[in-house]
């Protein structure tokens, strides 16, 4: 056995090694270094941890979109970016309409379930729509063509909404019912990021719910697995797609509008950064692995939200915070680098000759 | 019965899809940006054309899928088709009228509306392009039911009047350049697009020229000439372009050899990203790392400022700053070279990402600058001669492009790009036949991070300066859109994306807000109707080289008949 | 001479043995086939031998030199090369760019000799072409070296497949299930074809193969893989007359009329 682990390994894995010891090395020595310089607070640790806790609930509801799909159809979907993004752009009308005629104060709750539906019928609509025109045609093409067609697609959607709504930012508006917070165990948590938390939490139960115990679910896992045996137990493997696109695409309006709770504004290119970290968070949890995508967005975004004052600091960085996103993608190299298959995900099968 | 009430439903719905297309030309705000771009003046305006161009695209591809050809029943699904286009447009204003949307969907003005209705009041501007819309769509049935000859003249016809208009402004720039020969030409145009007269005089010209060639096969007499005749003939041509080139900067005048060089630029980087995705087959959407590293490299080692590192002069520091490229090239490209296609390309933008930030970020800004970048970054020079305007820094460029496309031609053709290929088409029999995966990727990402640091030095000097702004992810989508459109691993190809991309949005300024749009749906459209690009790669025949003694490369897109038949 | 020595390889995936503990021994210049049903493990033999897979247990020497394990491209180059079972051709090139392709080991220009094209590059390029089409002749492919890969009919496609392999000059060829797909007459070409490669080139040839006329007509040796297992080897009489093997194909109970022709009706 070692003779044979001597020939494969080569210059190449020792190079990644390297650098992958590098910058555990200098994670951890930041930590250290963070910690005994005392900087923050146990209340201030806890604040960032509560606000990691809601955009991981966010990232993990766009993430839901990826691994669905990719699950399905073995590519990334990279304009679910854009489909994130449509639903609370859309809905942003309706939340002003009802805040200016003050319905929104004064129901808030059927106001919050209104603009939620809003936003993840137009999410779930632009996510058939890309399915139906962009993807459909190209079930058959070689990889490469329906990843650019994904491109093009997400550019031409975040443009045709700036030729359409302007190139300006959208203020969603404050509902007062969830302003201020409530303090649990001497930790403040905002009302907004309870409801977030909440939301994603019960969403994603919905979904796995959906995907583990109903006929459809199975029927979708089935067409995950071996999409031609599927076809021939007489499963309508169109349909199952179309579906699966309708989930991720509602599910990504939801997020979409928990997303304007945590950060109420809208503009055409809000999806793009969200959309790669909800990527990155699939790909950590296991792509293709609906509670993987969970706890790869919960992961990520503590890392996120964490992480900068956490090791950076300790680093001697100015700014750390400059570099939050920064942290995501390089999660994602590392990821993709050292473990493709994720958290929990099964090995990704080499196409036999 | 039933056949017919199906075809009715197929052109309705063709035509609705193309009323939802000139919907949305008009509701993003293109029709509006070409208001008033006549194309000849007092007749065409690009913005009419652009409300009723979707009707006619989609009521040709009705008629082009109808059963029946008898012209009655094409000038009916035609007509039907641009009617149900126009349908769409009616309904929307009449939308507009109870309520209106401008507060939300921000380009449908009353200028809109007014484009939309012809001028005319309200309902009569409404009737008129309903009629205008059903006649656009017989006219598509005419068009089709045309013998092909003709179809073809009167095509370029129109299509050379048209860009005649569009260009107005580019040509007589150019034209004023020529003397007295101007004179020749300038009548046609007015103070916005052509004279009428001018219109008619270049579509008759054009039409009957195309319509005369059509006749003639050319592939024929160009066979028969003698070879060497054809060998004086091509390298004639080669000498007219080539002087032409040269000449360009000069021919076009400050403003757009300004647009020259940005699109040299973007060709430069297109050559490099075209070995990386077209001819290896690694979808790499990070080029932009290699661009800044190459334009910050410079600027760090050139600038006069404090920041700067040595104050090198231009030359010095132009060889150091590929190097840097390359060998960040692969430095990032071994770790990620043994993944496959979607995720290369999502690691790619990751990094391409992450030296944004980098760049961008206080931790840097000691020596990058920070967001306020790096400032009187250094000139070339040769001797005391100092290339400091966009005309002259158009040859520097020039020489960039030339060495980089003798690169990527004689790499096509050789040892090295046909393992490339090879790893394209299917990377583990490749690997089987023997070849080395990850050096040679490498090589392939190396070559293209030297073009793209090159492009990125270039671009340092051009402007002077660097700032984090103009490195972000979207440089890369430009330039992977280019040679895609322009046709993947084809060079001359990239030529073309980068005229059509890059100096097409440039020239016509109206497009600027709308440029990316025009991307992604370009994007879509070539990936879903012709995936190969607008020239296409040809493949070299080799057994024929191998029989004789020199070489002659043809194009061979198709395969050529040979002797025995199966 | 053992030219191939497999030792009890093995090869697992997740809970399934593939490829369970099997010995085979390869003599130069002999023409050796592994017969099996379907999902018997052959294919997956051959990627272990190849070095697509690398075996749990086991090992694999070539020429008396230990390949367990070792890449793709450098067990290509010490002299094994391969065909697939469902043609993998480099479709968008051409004939003579396919096998000039496999003649990777024998091409030594790289980045700079292709750029600069010294004399040495062009002189190996210029011999290198001039290889391909005598290989296309003996392929019968003459005359359509220019054409794209995916333009050939079938047959042509796999006689390219099989010139492909060829052109890295190998001691070792795996062809897998060649006449798959093919009719009488096309299968007695591709087996004369295969004898032609075995007494011009003297290359060694393991197959894989369904088609029960051609591994009998032209085997010396036989192997019958069931489930991954070893379950015979020997000479083609000897395996027609083996229990075990008309069981494996045909299922227990069969193996009581063997030999014999199945009443009509």
């Amino acid at each position: 056995m070692l003779r044979t682990w001597r020939q494969r390994v080569t210059l190449t894995d020792v190079f990644i090694w390297l650098i992958g010891l590098a910058i555990a090395a200098a994670v951890v020595w930041g930590t250290i270094k963070t910690l005994e310089l005392h900087l923050y607070t146990g209340s201030g640790w806890a604040d960032l941890t509560i606000r990691g806790l809601a955009l991981g609930g966010v990232y993990a509801l766009i993430a839901m979109g990826y691994t669905m799909v990719y699950g399905i159809l073995k590519m990334i979907n990279f304009a679910h970016s854009e489909v994130f993004m449509s639903g609370p752009f859309a809905a942003v009308f309706v939340a002003l309409g009802l805040s200016k005629s003050g319905f929104l104060d004064r129901q808030p709750v059927l106001g919050l379930a209104i603009i939620a539906v809003v936003a993840m019928g137009v999410s779930a609509g632009i996510a058939l729509l890309l399915e139906r025109i962009c993807y459909r045609p190209l079930r058959t093409a070689p990889r490469l063509v329906p990843l650019i067609t994904a491109i093009g697609a997400s550019f031409f959607l975040q443009y045709t909404f700036r030729g359409l709504f302007g190139s300006g930012s959208f203020g969603y508006p404050a509902i007062k019912a969830l302003s201020g917070s409530f303090t649990i165990a001497g930790i403040q948590i905002f009302n907004t990021q309870a409801v977030v938390i909440g939301g994603a939490v019960v969403m994603m139960l919905i979904l796995f719910g959906i995907v583990q115990w109903t006929k459809i679910g199975k029927a979708m896992r089935a067409v995950s697995e071996d999409k031609e045996a599927a076809e021939l137990m007489g499963i309508n493997v169109d349909q199952i797609i179309v579906f699966t696109f309708f989930l991720g695409g509602a599910s990504a309006g939801a997020a979409g509008v928990l997303y304007t709770l945590l950060f109420p504004v809208v503009n055409f290119y809000m999806g793009f950064i969200p959309g790669i970290k909800a990527f990155t968070a699939a790909v950590l949890g296991g792509i293709g692995n609906v509670p993987g995508a969970f706890l790869g967005a919960i992961i990520l975004g503590l890392l996120e939200s964490v992480g900068p004052n956490l090791f950076l600091t300790g680093l001697g960085i100015p700014s750390p915070s400059q570099l939050k996103d920064a942290i995501a993608f390089i999660v994602l190299v590392l990821i993709l680098i050292f473990r493709p298959t994720g958290i929990l995900g099964e090995r990704i099968s080499r196409d036999k000759a | 019965m039933n056949i017919e009430s199906s075809i009715w439903k197929k052109a309705i719905q063709t035509g609705l899809i193309g009323g939802v297309i000139s919907l949305l030309l008009g509701v993003v705000g293109m029709v509006a940006a070409f208001e008033n771009t006549y194309l000849i003046s007092g007749v065409i305006t690009m913005g009419q054309i652009l409300i009723l161009a979707p009707f006619l695209f989609e009521s040709y591809s009705a008629i082009r899928h109808a059963s029946s050809k008898q012209p009655l029943n094409l000038l009916v699904v035609g007509g039907l088709t641009g009617l149900m286009g126009g349908v769409v447009l009616a309904a929307f204003i009449g939308f507009n009228q109870l309520l209106n949307v401008r507060s939300v969907l921000i380009n449908v003005s009353p200028d809109l509306i007014t484009q939309w209705t012809f001028n005319l009041p309200l309902l009569a501007g409404v009737l008129v392009l309903l009629v205008a819309a059903l006649i656009t769509g017989m006219i598509a049935a005419g068009i089709y039911l045309l013998p092909s000859r003709i179809r073809g003249a009167l095509s370029m016809a129109v299509l050379v009047v048209l860009a005649l208009g569009l260009f107005r402004d580019l040509i007589i720039t150019v034209i004023l350049h020529w003397g007295f020969v101007q004179y020749i030409f300038l009548w046609i145009f007015a103070q916005v697009g052509m004279t009428i007269p001018g219109a008619l005089v270049v579509f008759v010209l054009v039409g009957g020229l195309v319509y005369w060639r059509s006749g003639i096969d050319q592939k024929a007499i160009n066979l028969r000439r003698s070879p060497k005749r054809q060998r004086i003939i091509r390298w004639g041509t080669i000498g007219v372009l080539a002087v032409i080139v040269l000449l360009l900067p000069q021919i076009m005048g400050m403003y757009f050899s300004e647009i020259l060089d940005d699109v040299g630029i973007y060709v430069l980087m297109g050559l490099g990203l075209n070995i990386v995705v077209g001819f290896a087959g690694l979808l790499d959407l990070g080029y932009v790392a290699f661009y800044a590293i190459g334009a910050y490299t410079l600027g760090v080692l050139t600038t006069s400022e404090a920041v700067g590192l040595l104050h090198l002069s231009f030359w010095a520091a132009l060889p150091l700053a590929l190097v840097v490229a390359v060998f960040a090239g692969v430095v990032l490209g071994l770790p990620i070279l043994r993944l496959r296609g979607d995720y290369l390309a999502i690691v790619t933008l990751g990094f391409g990402e992450i030296i944004r930030i980098l760049v961008l970020s206080d931790w840097f800004k000691p020596l990058l600058g920070g967001s306020e970048g790096i400032q009187r970054i250094g000139q070339p020079t040769i001797g005391t001669f100092v290339f400091s305007n966009q005309q002259q820094l158009f040859y520097i460029i020039l020489a960039g492009i030339i060495v980089a496309g003798f690169i990527a031609t004689r790499l096509k053709d050789s040892h090295l790009g046909r393992s490339w290929m090879a790893l394209r088409e299917d990377e583990d029999v490749a690997e089987a036949m023997g070849i080395n995966k990850v050096i040679t990727k490498l090589l392939a990402f190396g070559t293209g991070a030297l073009f793209s640091g090159l492009g990125g030095v270039l671009f340092a000097t051009k402007v002077g300066s660097v700032y984090p702004q103009s490195f972000s992810f979207i440089v890369s989508i430009n330039i992977l859109s280019l040679i895609i459109i322009g046709g993947l691993g084809s060079i001359p190809g990239v030529f073309v994306g980068g005229l059509v991309l890059v100096g097409l949005p440039l020239v016509l300024s109206q497009f600027a807000d709308f440029v990316y749009l025009i991307y992604g749906a370009s994007l879509i459209f070539m990936m879903l109707s012709r995936p190969e690009g607008l020239w296409p790669e040809a493949r070299r025949k080799l057994e024929l080289r191998g029989e004789e003694s020199g070489p002659s490369p043809q194009e061979n897109p198709k395969p050529a008949t040979s002797d025995a038949g199966h | 001479m053992a030219i191939l020595i497999s030792d009890k390889v093995t090869k697992r995936f997740g809970g399934l043995e593939a490829v369970s503990k099997v010995d085979l021994e390869l003599n130069e210049h002999a023409i050796y086939s592994i017969i099996g049903p379907n999902g018997a493990g052959k294919t997956t033999f051959f990627n272990c031998v190849t070095g697509f897979y690398t075996p749990e247990e086991g090992k694999i020497v070539f020429k008396g030199r230990n390949i367990t394990g070792l890449s793709p491209d450098r067990v290509t180059r010490l002299g094994i090369s391969r065909t697939y079972q469902n043609i993998r051709l480099f479709k968008n090139m051409t004939a003579v760019e396919n096998i000039l392709v496999g003649m990777q080991p024998h091409l030594k220009s790289g980045l700079l000799g292709g750029i600069f094209r010294d004399p040495r590059t062009n002189r190996e390029e210029k011999e290198a072409v001039e290889e391909a089409v005598r290989l296309l002749t003996f392929i019968n492919l003459k005359g359509k070296g220019d054409l794209l890969a995916k333009n050939l009919p079938y047959g042509e496609q796999r006689r390219l497949e099989i010139g492909r392999a060829l052109a890295s000059k190998p001691a070792l060829l795996l062809l897998d299930e060649p006449t798959a797909g093919m009719n009488p007459r096309e299968t007695q070409d591709m087996v004369d074809f295969i004898r032609r490669l075995r007494d011009e080139l003297g290359v060694t040839i393991l197959l894989i193969e369904h088609q029960m006329r051609v591994v009998m007509s032209i085997s010396e040796q036989i192997s019958v893989l069931d489930f991954g297992v070893k379950i015979a080897e020997g000479t083609p009489l000897e395996i027609q007359k083996n229990p075990h093997v008309v069981e494996a194909y045909l299922g227990r109970g069969a193996a009581s009329g063997l030999g014999q022709a199945k009443p009509a009706d």
